[in-house]
């Protein structure tokens, strides 16, 4: 099992995430995981109790998960959104974009190359859920 | 024409660099070629049958002198000394190696271009109409909106891993020159009744195994809003359009299968929720580029008149200057279609040849047509002699366009990995044919495309006479098509029956031309007359 990364402070959620339709019938807890089909919008009556969603990855090109991530992110959700699955170096910095903050890969990631592909990209042109400011606001500041 | 400022460039620059990097941890084996492909398709890079492929950026078509040098001299640096302009108004090398990517990604970026998302499933290269900002019909040059969406596109975090490919293209007049309609999104500016300028959406069309015209979804998107307007489209796209099946995959068939209804409501709501969070650039910065594409000095009263005592010089007028919309002034069409010759190659020295005769005569401007020419727009008329005769000279004057001739065609089995057939060698033998029996004049207006299998490459679908390159039992087999537009009187061609070998489809274009010409009324087109009396005709000519 490779090594989650992690980029928040507070203390990890500790038992495992249920789908999203045990989350949905049930339940107390505060993990769910959503795969590319589910409609991440049903979770947002529930986000208060909500401390962890991962967003699996099944195969890498899948990017469904990436419109999950922000729309969670623009319903206010601040709890930890982890990528899971396979989950690869060139697409860590897209991810952060879209509002993931943990990282947990099928295979193990050289942490110089994470740390080169969170680096790579000075400026950015668009808003996403991240709190970087685009091009075009800071050429028209 | 638009220029990079410092932000534009470090973006460039980053991308180098990434891929350099990228590269790097491919040959150290950290990327399996599964996941070095989508990586290498993002920056152009293809596998061919010989040969890696790379496709350069053209945004909308536009360059300038300095870079078509560069793209010469990369044809003579790291590849067999020729390009071929595509019809995505971009440019291929066919024979590149990996280890040179980088380096020419480097060339490319000192000269403010680059092959970001000229591949892959993202959004591709914005492409528009090639007289953009000359043309008499246009309301507005439509290149501002469609480098604003380059921007907006250009590493999106969240399309980046979308079903499948996606095209845009922007056009500003009722003449469409760009196959808008045939397009994921096809985007019209257009004018209000009060006088503002908007954007009207349509999406779902394309070419493909599936052809489609795209439905218009919103009339009129008010310009600050562009961008939301977009994002909402593809955010509907990358959650619900189909990843089960690679051929089912297109928007088009996510409009078609929902219902181009449902797909609007959905894309309504999105964009209410977007217009809420923000997502729009500040409306400035589309006053920025516009500066970028304000009009050249031309020179005022530019004289009419042009000296048409040299009879070919005063066919390659007629044929291929079109109206501009300063007086004393044309857009110049250089034709890649010299007979026999490969739909939209250049070598190197003609590359030269033509940024050198920009800066002499056109404001230092080229466009890349996706009918695989180049355009000089901005030329007076009293250089036009002295023009042609520099094109006629390198063999660039061929007056063609628009006609039989003027032939578009995908690169076929002579390069492609995908296809069935071959292209190049049919588009010859029928330029040849039609220069050898002197008909390519009067037969007008004929659009003619050739596919070399059905992912459509070459517009089949949409040629007034299309052509579709099958493999039948190990052999080449061409099917006919008849009587499709990507203009703005948009249609999808028809196949005429069975298919023919290489031989038998030049003689049934020359055959389905024949009856044309009997049955063509005044002013006529190949396409309006194919309208007029419908298919069977042309059958009974064919197979009798």
């Amino acid at each position: 099992m490779a090594e989650t990364l992690r980029y928040r402070d507070d203390q990890p959620v500790d038992h495992p995430a249920v789908t999203v339709d045990a989350f949905l019938d049930q339940s107390n807890a505060a993990a769910v995981r959503i795969e590319p089909g589910d409609d991440a919008r049903e979770l947002l009556p529930h986000l208060g109790r909500l401390s962890l969603v991962e967003v699996n990855f099944p195969a890498f090109g899948d990017g469904r998960g990436y419109s999950s991530a922000r729309i969670l992110r623009e319903a206010g959700y601040e709890g930890e959104l982890r990528a899971v699955g396979d989950v690869l170096v060139d697409q860590l910095a897209y991810m952060r974009r879209c509002g993931f903050d943990a990282f947990e890969p099928d295979q193990q990631l050289d942490k110089d190359d994470v740390q080169a592909a969170f680096d790579r990209w000075p400026e950015v042109y668009q808003d996403a859920a991240d709190d970087r400011t685009p091009i075009w606001t800071k050429r028209h500041a | 024409m638009y220029k990079y400022d410092q932000y534009d460039q470090a973006m460039v620059d980053a991308r180098v660099e990434e891929f350099r990097d990228q590269a790097r941890r491919r040959l150290e084996g950290k990327l399996t070629e599964d996941q070095f492909k989508p990586l290498r398709l993002m920056n152009g890079l293809y596998l061919q049958l010989h040969a890696y492929m790379l496709r350069v950026a053209i945004p909308y078509g536009t360059l300038n002198s300095l870079q078509m040098h560069v793209l010469a001299d990369i044809a003579d640096k790291y590849d067999r000394g020729y390009g071929h302009f595509t019809t995505r108004q971009n440019i291929q090398y066919n024979w590149i190696k990996l280890e040179d990517a980088a380096d020419i990604l480097a060339d490319l970026a000192k000269v403010e271009m680059h092959a970001i998302q000229t591949s892959g499933n993202c959004i591709r290269n914005i492409s528009s109409d090639h007289f953009a900002g000359a043309a008499a019909d246009e309301i507005v040059d439509p290149r501002p909106y469609a480098e604003l969406l380059r921007q907006w596109s250009s590493f999106h975090p969240e399309f980046s891993y979308l079903p499948r490919k996606f095209k845009i293209a922007v056009i500003a007049s009722d003449t469409d020159r760009a196959a808008m309609r045939l397009h994921d999104i096809g985007i019209q500016i257009v004018k209000n009744d009060a006088g503002e300028l908007g954007a009207a959406f349509y999406v779902g069309g394309g070419m493909g195994r599936t052809p489609m015209v795209a439905p218009c979804i919103n009339g009129f998107v008010p310009l600050d809003r562009l961008v939301t307007y977009a994002e909402a489209c593809l955010r509907v796209y990358n959650r619900h359009g189909r990843r089960d099946n690679k051929y089912k995959a297109r928007i088009k068939i996510l409009v078609h299968e929902m219902g181009a209804e449902e797909y609007t409501r959905q894309v309504e709501a999105e964009y209410a929720h977007l217009l809420e969070e923000g997502v729009e650039p500040p409306f400035a910065e589309l006053e920025r580029i516009r500066t970028y594409f304000e009009d050249p000095l031309f020179e005022a009263g530019a004289p009419e008149e042009v000296d048409r005592s040299d009879p070919d010089f005063a066919v390659w007028v007629d044929r291929n200057t079109v109206a501009h919309k300063e007086a004393g002034y044309v857009s110049a069409v250089i034709s890649l279609k010299p007979v026999g010759g490969i739909p939209g190659d250049a070598t190197a020295e003609q590359m030269r040849l033509m940024a050198d005769l920009a800066k002499d005569y056109s404001f230092d401007e080229l466009r890349v047509m996706h009918t695989q020419n180049i355009v000089l727009p901005h030329v007076r008329k009293a250089d036009l002699h002295a023009l042609w005769t520099a094109l006629d000279e390198a063999g660039l004057g061929s007056p063609n366009l628009d006609t039989v001739e003027d032939i578009i065609a995908c690169p076929g089995l002579d390069y492609c990995s995908l296809a069935n057939a071959r292209s190049i060698p049919i588009a010859q033998r029928i330029s040849e044919r039609f220069a050898a029996n002197g008909k390519t004049g009067t037969l007008g207006e004929l659009k003619l495309k050739i596919s070399g299998c059905i992912n459509a490459c070459g517009h089949h679908h949409a040629g007034h006479i299309g052509i579709l390159g099958v493999d039948r039992k190990g052999v080449e087999n061409y099917q006919l098509l008849l009587g499709g537009s990507e203009a703005e009187d948009v249609s999808l061609a028809k196949i005429t029956g069975p298919g023919f070998d290489e031989n038998g489809i030049v003689d049934a274009v020359e055959t389905v031309t024949n009856v044309y010409e009997s049955e063509r009324q005044d002013g006529e087109r190949f396409l309006d007359t194919y309208r007029r009396i419908g298919m069977n005709p042309f059958k009974e000519a064919l197979y009798g």
